[in-house]
C-alpha cells in the first residue's frame, strides 16, 4: 500500500464513517429517549435512497403505499381510542396527520411529475414520504409497549426490521439502485483526488450534526427530549409528554436515516436490504459511545468506516467478519465499564 | 384425561404420522423437528435463563459444516485424515467444535449485561455467517454437496420417512433432558438467573457458570440440529445459517412460549407451517417472488408481544387438564449438618469498615462483633447505613476500607458466594425471591451448597436421591418457620411478611452458623412476630450467631443480647439493650434533642 491508496481508502472510510456517524447519533437518541434499540434504522436508509431512485426513473415509490397504509391504521386505532375515551376533539388532528397528509403526498406524487423535478425537490419529496413513517411506526409497534423491558423492545425492534425488509422487497424489488451524484466536481489536492460527493456527504453530515446540537441545546423540544432521556418519570412530572418525546425521537431518527440514504445512494448501489448492514455499522459506533454519548458514538462510527475501508483492501472477503467481530471486544469493554446494574429485569 | 395420557397420545401420533401423511408433510415434520431442537435450546437460554440470543443459527451452521467438511472433503489435511468419512465422527467433532466456539463466545459475550448481550449475538451471528460463505475449503457461497447418507444399525436413512424417526427421537430426548435439568438443583440455579442473580449468588450459586452451562446446552442442541440437517439435506450452503434464520429461531421460542419446554415445539410448528403456507401463497398474491413471509412474521411477532407476551403454550394449557400439583411433602434422609462453633466464640468481627459511594460515606469507621449463640441487633434511624453494613459483611458489596473477619478468616474482598460457603447466610431488606417458583423450590435454593450433583447427573435424572434429600431439608425449614400450608404456593402469592419469613427459611436451608436478618419482622402480625422471636431464640440456643437489623423496638429489645446503634453511618452506642435504651445519644437520634 502506498500513500495514494491509503489516502483513497481514508477518503472512502471517512465518507462511509460520516454516514455511520449520523446513524449512530439517531440510534443513541432513540435509545436514550425510548429505550428502543432501533434495529430498523437501516430500513429508513434504504427507503430514503430507493424512494429517491424511484422518482428519478419515474416510478411510484412503494413507500407511498406504506405511508397511506400506516396512516390509515394509526387513524383507525387513535380515532377508536379518542371516541371511546370521549376526547373527540383530538380527531381533526388525527385525521390531518394520518389521512390528509398521506393523501396530499399521494396527490403530489401522481399529479405533479416528480421525475422532472430538480434533484433537490425530489429529495424533499422523498423525505416527505419516508420520514413520517418514523412516528407512525412508533405509534403502531412501540407505544403500546412503552413500559416493557429493553429486551422485549429489542425483540419488537427486530420484528419491525424484518417486516420492513420484507416490505422493501415488495416495493422496490430485488434489484439495487444508484442515484446520480449531487456533484460531479472533483478536486485535486496533492496526490489525492477528492470527489464532490465526498464533500457533500461529509459536509451534510457535519451540518446535520450541528443542527441537531443546536436543536438539543437551544430549543424547548430538544430540551424536552434530553430531559426524557435523563429521567422519564421526572420529565413526565414536569409536564413533558413521553409520548410526544417518543414520536419526536422516531421522527428525527427517520429523518436522519432517510437523509443518510439519500447521501449514500450515489456512492453505493442500494438494495432493499442494504440498510441493515449500514445501520448495524452505525450501531457499532453507538455502542462504542455506550448508547449514551453523542461525540464518542460519532467518533466510533468514523473508526468503523475507516476500519471497513482498510480491511476491504487487505482482506476484502472478510470485511464484514472483521467489522462485526470488532463489536465483541467493544461490547465487553462497554459492559465492564458501565456501572453495573444489579438486576436485569 | 391426565397430562401423561396427553403426552402418550402425542407420541403415538408422532409414531404413526409418517405412515399416514404424504412425503411433503413428512418433510415438513422433519423440519419442524429440526427447528424445535434449536428453539428448545432458546427456551432454556432465553425463556428460562433470560439471555436473549439471535445467533443460534450460527451454531446450527457449525454442526452442519463440520460434518459436511469431514465427510466430503477429498483430501483432508494429514492431521484430520483419521476423522474423515464417518457422519458419527462428524457429529462428535461438531459437538466438540461447537462447545469450544460457544465456550469462547460465551466467556466473551455472557459478561455483557442487559441489552449488550443480544447485540453481541447479532454481531457473532453475522461474523460466522460471512465466515462460512468466504472460506474456500467450506465451498464458499455455493456450499458443499455429496454429504453421505446417515446409516443406523446398518439401515440407510435415505428417505425422509426413516429420517423422521431419528429426528423426533432426538427432539423428544432433548425435551426429556431439558425438563430433567430444570427440575433439579442446577435447574433452580438456572431459573434464578432471570431476576434473582444477587439472591442466588448470596446462596452460593455460581451464576456465571450457570449462564455458560445453558449457553453451551443451547449451542449443542443447535449443533445436533445442524448435523441432522446436513445428512438429511445432504447439501449445505451458508443461507440457512444467517442472522435472519437466527431471528426466526428466537421468534419460534417467543411465539410458542419461551418459558415452556413444549412452547419450543409449538412455536417451531406454527412458524414452519405458516412459513410454508405463506411462501406458496404470498408471492402469488403479491405477484412477485421473494421472502415476503417475513412481513407477516414481523407483524405477528409485534402482535404477540403486545397482546400475549407469554406465547401460545400458556394459552393452550388453559384448555388442558391441569397436572395435579405435586403436593406431597418430600421425604428424604437428612443432610449432614455443619458443626456449629462453640457458644461465645467470636464469629464475625467488623473492624473500622468505611464504605463510600462516590462522595457519600455510608459507613464510617464501623466496628462490631457477633459471637456464636447470641443475637446482635443493629438499629438506627432510616438511612443510618445498616443495610450497607449488611451488604459489606455478606459480600454483596465490598468495603472501601477496613476489615471483616468471619470465623477468623478475612473475608474483605470475597464475593457473596465465597462468603456463603464459609457458613454465613442472609435475608434481604427488599425481598428477593422468584415469584413463579413454589415456596419449597425457593427455599431449596438456600440448600444449593449442600448438594454436589452437577449438570450431567441432573440431565439424566441420576440426582434423584440427593434431590429428595435437598427438598426434604427445604420442607423441614419451611415447616420450621411456619409456612407449611403455603409450601406449594408460588412464592409471589405470599403476603410480604410471609415472604420475609420464607427468606429466613431459605437462609436456614444453607445450614449457616451466622444468620444475617435484614428487618425480618417488618410486615408481620403480632402473633407471627412472637413465633419468629421464638424461632430465633431456639436458633440462638443451638449456638447460631444472629445479626439482626430491625425497626420494631419491642421485638429487638426483647430478643437481642447486645445492641449496636448507628446514625449517619457511624456507631453512636453499643451495649446491652437496657443500657442502650437509656443512652442520651440514642434518645437524641431517635426522638430528637431537647433544646
Amino acid at each position: 500500500m502506498d500513500l495514494q491508496i491509503a489516502l483513497l481508502l481514508g477518503q472512502d472510510g471517512i465518507t462511509n464513517g460520516a454516514i455511520y456517524a449520523l446513524l449512530s447519533l439517531a440510534l443513541v437518541l432513540v435509545f436514550a429517549v425510548t429505550r428502543v434499540i432501533f434495529i430498523p434504522q437501516g430500513e429508513f436508509v434504504a427507503f430514503g435512497a430507493l424512494t429517491l431512485a424511484s422518482f428519478q426513473v419515474g416510478k411510484t415509490p412503494g413507500t407511498l403505499w406504506l405511508l397511506i397504509g400506516a396512516g390509515l391504521l394509526v387513524a383507525l386505532i387513535d380515532m377508536t381510542i379518542a371516541l371511546r375515551s370521549g376526547t373527540a376533539r383530538k380527531i381533526p388532528r388525527i385525521v390531518g396527520w394520518n389521512l390528509v397528509y398521506p393523501a396530499a403526498a399521494a396527490a403530489a406524487v401522481f399529479l405533479l411529475k416528480p421525475s422532472e423535478f430538480p434533484l433537490l425537490a425530489q429529495i424533499v419529496l422523498s423525505l416527505a414520504l419516508v420520514v413520517p413513517l418514523g412516528p407512525m411506526l412508533y405509534r403502531l409497534a412501540f407505544q403500546p409497549l412503552a413500559e416493557a423491558s429493553v429486551l422485549v423492545l429489542l425483540i419488537v425492534s427486530v420484528a419491525v426490521h424484518l417486516a420492513l425488509v420484507g416490505l422493501g422487497l415488495l416495493f422496490f424489488g430485488a434489484e439495487g439502485s444508484r442515484t446520480p451524484a449531487f456533484s460531479n466536481a472533483s478536486f485535486d489536492w496533492g496526490v489525492v483526488t477528492i470527489t464532490g460527493q465526498t464533500l457533500w456527504v461529509v459536509g451534510a453530515s457535519l451540518l446535520l450534526i450541528v443542527v441537531l446540537a443546536v436543536f438539543f441545546e437551544r430549543t424547548i423540544y430538544g430540551k424536552a427530549l434530553r430531559a426524557t432521556a435523563m429521567n422519564r418519570t421526572g420529565a413526565r412530572l414536569m409536564g413533558i409528554s413521553t409520548l410526544m418525546a417518543g414520536k419526536l425521537s422516531f421522527l428525527l431518527a427517520a429523518l436522519i436515516g432517510a437523509f443518510s440514504g439519500v447521501l449514500i445512494a450515489p456512492i453505493t448501489t442500494v438494495y432493499y436490504d442494504t440498510g441493515f448492514l449500514i445501520g448495524l455499522k452505525g450501531f457499532v459506533g453507538a455502542i462504542v459511545g455506550g448508547l449514551a454519548s453523542y461525540p464518542i458514538a460519532a467518533a466510533g462510527a468514523l473508526l468503523v468506516g475507516l476500519l471497513e475501508s482498510f480491511s476491504s483492501f487487505w482482506a476484502s472477503a472478510f470485511k464484514e467478519v472483521i467489522v462485526f467481530t470488532l463489536i465483541i471486544p467493544v461490547l465487553v469493554w462497554r459492559s465492564l465499564t458501565t456501572h453495573h446494574v444489579e438486576e436485569d429485569e | 384425561m391426565s397430562p401423561r395420557l396427553l403426552l402418550a397420545g402425542f407420541i403415538g401420533l408422532l409414531l404413526i404420522a409418517p405412515l399416514a401423511v404424504s412425503e411433503f408433510h413428512v418433510t415438513l415434520l422433519n423440519y419442524i423437528g429440526l427447528y424445535a431442537l434449536v428453539a428448545l435450546g432458546l427456551v432454556l437460554l432465553t425463556g428460562v435463563g433470560g439471555l436473549t440470543s439471535f445467533g443460534q443459527a450460527a451454531f446450527v451452521g457449525l454442526g452442519a459444516y463440520t460434518t459436511a467438511y469431514l465427510s466430503t472433503a477429498e483430501s483432508l489435511p494429514g492431521w484430520l485424515a483419521p476423522l474423515g468419512g464417518s457422519p458419527w465422527i462428524g457429529l462428535v467433532v461438531g459437538l466438540v467444535v461447537t462447545a469450544l466456539v460457544a465456550f469462547v463466545l460465551g466467556l466473551l459475550t455472557l459478561r455483557l449485561s442487559g441489552h449488550y448481550l443480544p447485540l453481541g449475538t447479532i454481531a457473532w451471528g453475522i461474523s460466522l455467517y460471512f465466515l462460512f460463505g468466504n472460506l474456500e475449503f467450506l465451498g464458499g457461497h455455493t456450499g458443499m454437496s455429496g454429504i453421505p447418507v446417515l446409516s443406523l444399525f446398518g439401515l440407510e436413512l435415505r428417505d425422509g420417512r426413516k429420517f423422521y424417526y431419528v429426528i423426533w427421537a432426538v427432539v423428544l430426548g432433548a425435551v426429556w433432558l431439558t425438563q430433567n435439568l430444570l427440575d433439579s438443583r442446577e435447574g433452580r440455579a438456572i431459573r434464578a438467573l432471570k431476576g434473582g442473580v444477587v439472591m442466588a449468588e448470596a446462596m452460593g450459586v455460581d451464576t456465571a457458570r450457570s449462564k455458560v452451562v445453558i449457553f453451551l446446552i443451547a449451542a449443542l442442541f443447535a449443533c445436533i440440529s445442524g448435523w441432522l440437517y446436513a445428512h438429511l439435506q445432504r447439501f449445505v450452503n451458508p443461507t440457512p445459517f444467517g442472522l435472519g434464520i437466527g431471528i426466526e429461531y428466537l421468534f419460534m421460542a417467543v411465539v410458542g412460549g419461551a418459558a415452556h419446554v413444549w412452547g419450543a415445539l409449538i412455536g417451531a410448528g406454527v412458524i414452519t407451517i405458516l412459513k410454508q403456507w405463506l411462501q406458496d401463497w404470498l408471492p402469488a398474491l403479491l405477484g412477485a417472488s421473494g421472502n415476503f413471509e417475513v412481513i407477516v412474521f414481523g407483524v405477528m411477532m409485534i402482535f404477540v408481544l403486545q397482546r400475549a407476551r407469554d406465547g401460545i403454550w400458556p394459552i393452550l394449557t388453559r384448555f388442558m387438564p391441569q397436572r395435579e400439583a405435586k403436593r406431597r411433602v418430600p421425604d428424604g434422609e437428612a443432610l449432614p449438618k455443619k458443626q456449629l462453633p462453640e457458644s461465645g466464640q467470636a464469629l464475625l468481627e467488623v473492624r473500622n469498615v468505611v464504605k463510600r459511594f462516590g462522595g457519600l460515606v455510608a459507613n464510617n469507621n464501623m466496628s462490631l462483633t457477633v459471637r456464636a449463640g447470641e443475637v446482635m441487633a443493629l438499629i438506627g434511624p432510616n438511612g443510618a447505613g445498616k443495610s450497607t453494613m449488611f451488604n459489606c459483611v455478606s459480600g454483596v458489596d465490598s468495603a472501601s476500607e477496613g476489615e471483616v473477619l468471619f470465623r477468623g478468616t478475612a473475608v474483605t474482598g470475597l464475593n457473596s458466594r465465597q462468603i456463603a460457603k464459609l457458613g454465613m447466610s442472609r435475608t434481604f431488606q427488599h425481598v428477593r425471591l422468584l415469584p413463579t417458583m413454589t415456596v419449597l423450590e425457593n427455599v431449596a435454593i438456600g440448600g444449593h451448597l449442600r448438594g454436589s450433583k452437577g449438570v450431567l447427573p441432573a440431565l439424566l435424572h441420576l440426582d434423584r436421591a440427593e434431590e429428595a434429600r435437598l427438598l426434604a431439608e427445604a420442607a423441614r425449614q419451611v415447616e420450621r418457620v411456619g409456612l407449611k400450608d403455603s409450601m406449594f404456593e408460588p412464592a409471589g402469592s405470599l403476603a410480604l411478611g410471609q415472604q420475609r419469613t420464607m427468606e429466613i427459611a431459605r437462609a436456614l436451608c444453607a445450614d449457616p452458623c451466622l444468620l444475617l436478618l435484614d428487618e425480618p419482622a417488618a410486615g408481620l402480625r403480632y402473633l407471627e412476630k412472637q413465633s419468629l422471636a421464638e424461632l430465633l431464640r431456639k436458633l440462638r440456643g443451638e449456638g447460631m450467631g444472629i445479626l439482626l437489623v430491625e425497626h420494631d423496638m419491642d421485638f429487638v429489645m426483647g430478643l437481642a443480647d447486645r445492641v449496636v446503634v448507628m446514625e449517619f453511618g457511624e456507631k453512636i452506642a453499643e451495649g446491652l439493650p437496657d443500657e442502650v435504651q437509656r443512652n442520651p445519644a440514642v434518645l437524641e437520634a431517635y426522638l430528637g434533642g431537647v433544646d
